[in-house]
């Protein structure tokens, strides 16, 4: 099994970290990952998208064509990579920011309220952590537990309560989406 | 115990584990992480990070770092690489060892910041004057990498030589699980006989690449070439990936060679049976093995991420025993899986 994800939004909406958390909670629950950032010219307000691999066999290219899945967190990243996505594949949108269809029909769409759900936790930068929450119930491509285990490495050293903070929008994430 | 890495940081974490313990460079990108992991990192382990005013400048503190036998590196991306090479050619004639890592980006000129493969032909013939070699070590993952970096000081220690870390912006900037190596304990490596320490107590010592004598520089240049012949015949290092019943070779190394692994077993899945020939070492370049497995496949494919230039190897080592084809991209442009396999497919009607 390998699958592959592209995450993309404006800068500053957390894509980055948002793929870093899957690739690394896929890592610690025995899988293969590849995380690979869109390094060019970024800035915030501009486009990012990372791609991340997850399988349990070797991966070789971390370059992909086709990708299993699609988390869109503005409209020009919903345009951009649709047309890329696999038959059958999933779409993850930010429903906060998009308020458009996808033109495919041959996709499965899940709609994310994301930085309403954020916001209503108290704190709206944790709207990539809402979508997580979804994008790990919808794929089960990875585990709450491994999620938790990510980000306590991922904020060593920081105060608890920012990790409890962005689990608990994990959760509601997950939550949103039946 | 496995750790989430990007590659320029397990590429500097390894170096340290390796005992390097003196760092000059300046940020460029796509390698400033490792620079900037090499500031925080060396005061930790009680070693020198020092950021110099230019690669000119660089090189040059290398150099004279170098002289101490201790061990020394730098890191660059491509247009601080070319800035290096007359400090690179001096350091080859002076037979000093060091490491450099080129994470190359699209070129020539500033070009820009994302992966390119096209400072092949600037390492392993020499960016810079005089009859001189360096090793080129080409690693494919972030655990390669890694793992390479101790192979690297050793490499440059047993022969005197300088060795090149050649990846590209890919292999740099992206993440994947690294188990990092053994840390070495410094206080066990030997002080070379050559090393400059002060001459208390001794015979003054010298390093240098200059002999005005054009006999005694030719007895220097023999020697290099002595070396580098030592080299060739004893240091060669490659990857076969499913060559077995392939009936079509596709050559290529770093970045490329895993987009290929890809590619081939979508291939397969079509029926065309596609293996990978990866060279390792760039220089020395796997030339007998190549020749010698292209004799039975109809076809050699070289994929670059540039415009052909390790093809020219590549068409050395098969000296027309088979068709040696080309697809490439270049200028921060990564083929992707879909475009490989198409190329290869043009080749298998």
């Amino acid at each position: 099994m390998i699958k592959s994800i592209i995450i993309a939004g404006f800068g500053g909406q957390g894509v980055m970290l948002m793929g870093k958390i899957i690739a690394e909670s896929a890592m610690l629950d025995g899988l293969n990952v590849t995380w690979l950032p869109s390094y060019g010219p970024e800035m915030r307000g501009g486009t990012a998208n990372c791609t991340v691999i997850v399988g349990d066999e070797p991966i070789g290219s971390p370059v992909v064509d086709v990708p299993d899945v699609v988390i869109a967190m503005n409209i020009p990243s919903m345009i951009k990579f649709e047309e890329m996505l696999k038959k059958d594949g999933i779409m993850i949108l930010n429903s906060s920011v998009i308020d458009r269809e996808p033109s495919r029909k041959d996709i499965k769409v899940y709609k994310i309220d994301a930085n309403k759900i954020a916001d209503a936790i108290g704190n709206s930068k944790v709207l990539n952590m809402v979508t997580l929450g979804a994008f790990a119930r919808v794929t089960g491509l990875v585990k709450l537990e491994m999620i938790g285990k990510a980000l306590e490495e991922t904020f060593a050293g920081k105060n608890k309560k920012l990790i409890d903070l962005n689990l608990e929008a994990v959760r509601q994430g997950m939550n949103s989406v039946s | 115990m496995k750790m989430l890495m990007k590659g320029t940081e397990a590429i500097a974490e390894a170096a340290i584990r390796a005992g390097c313990r003196l760092y000059f460079g300046y940020p460029i990108t796509p390698q400033s992480e490792l620079t900037e992991y090499m500031a925080k990192r060396m005061p930790e382990v009680k070693g020198v990070f020092l950021q110099s005013e230019s690669e000119v400048a660089t090189v040059n503190m290398l150099y004279g770092a170098a002289c101490t036998g201790k061990r020394v590196m730098t890191s660059t991306s491509s247009p601080g690489f070319s800035l290096m090479q007359e400090g690179i050619s001096y350091m080859a004639g002076a037979e000093l060892p060091a490491v450099f890592i080129n994470v190359m980006r699209g070129g020539p000129g500033l070009g820009d910041i994302q992966p390119s493969q096209s400072d092949y032909f600037q390492s392993t013939k020499g960016g810079g004057h005089g009859d001189y070699r360096m090793i080129v070590l080409a690693p494919h993952t972030l655990q390669e990498a890694a793992n390479i970096m101790g192979e690297a000081f050793d490499l440059a220690f047993k022969y005197r030589m300088l060795v090149t870390i050649l990846v590209d912006g890919m292999i740099g900037q992206m993440m994947e699980p690294v188990e990092l190596p053994e840390w070495k304990n410094i206080e066990e490596l030997k002080e070379p006989d050559w090393a400059l320490t002060g001459a208390k107590g001794r015979k003054p010592r010298k390093v240098t690449s200059f002999d005005l004598d054009p006999y005694e520089l030719e007895k220097m240049n023999l020697r290099y070439q002595a070396t580098y012949k030592r080299v060739a015949e004893n240091e060669v290092r490659y990857e076969e990936f499913k060559i077995e019943d392939a009936d079509i070779i596709v050559v290529a190394y770093g970045t490329m060679a895993r987009i290929v692994k890809t590619v081939a077993d979508s291939a397969r899945k079509e029926g065309i049976r596609v293996g990978l020939f990866r060279p390792i070492t760039l220089w020395p370049f796997p030339y007998e093995r190549l020749s010698k497995i292209s004799q039975n496949v109809k076809h050699i494919l070289t994929v670059e991420m540039s415009y052909g230039q390790m093809i020219e190897d590549v068409k050395l080592a098969v000296n027309g025993k088979t068709n040696v084809d080309f697809y490439g991209r270049s200028a921060g442009v990564v083929p992707t899986p879909m475009e490989v396999l198409e190329a290869i497919k043009k080749i298998a009607r």
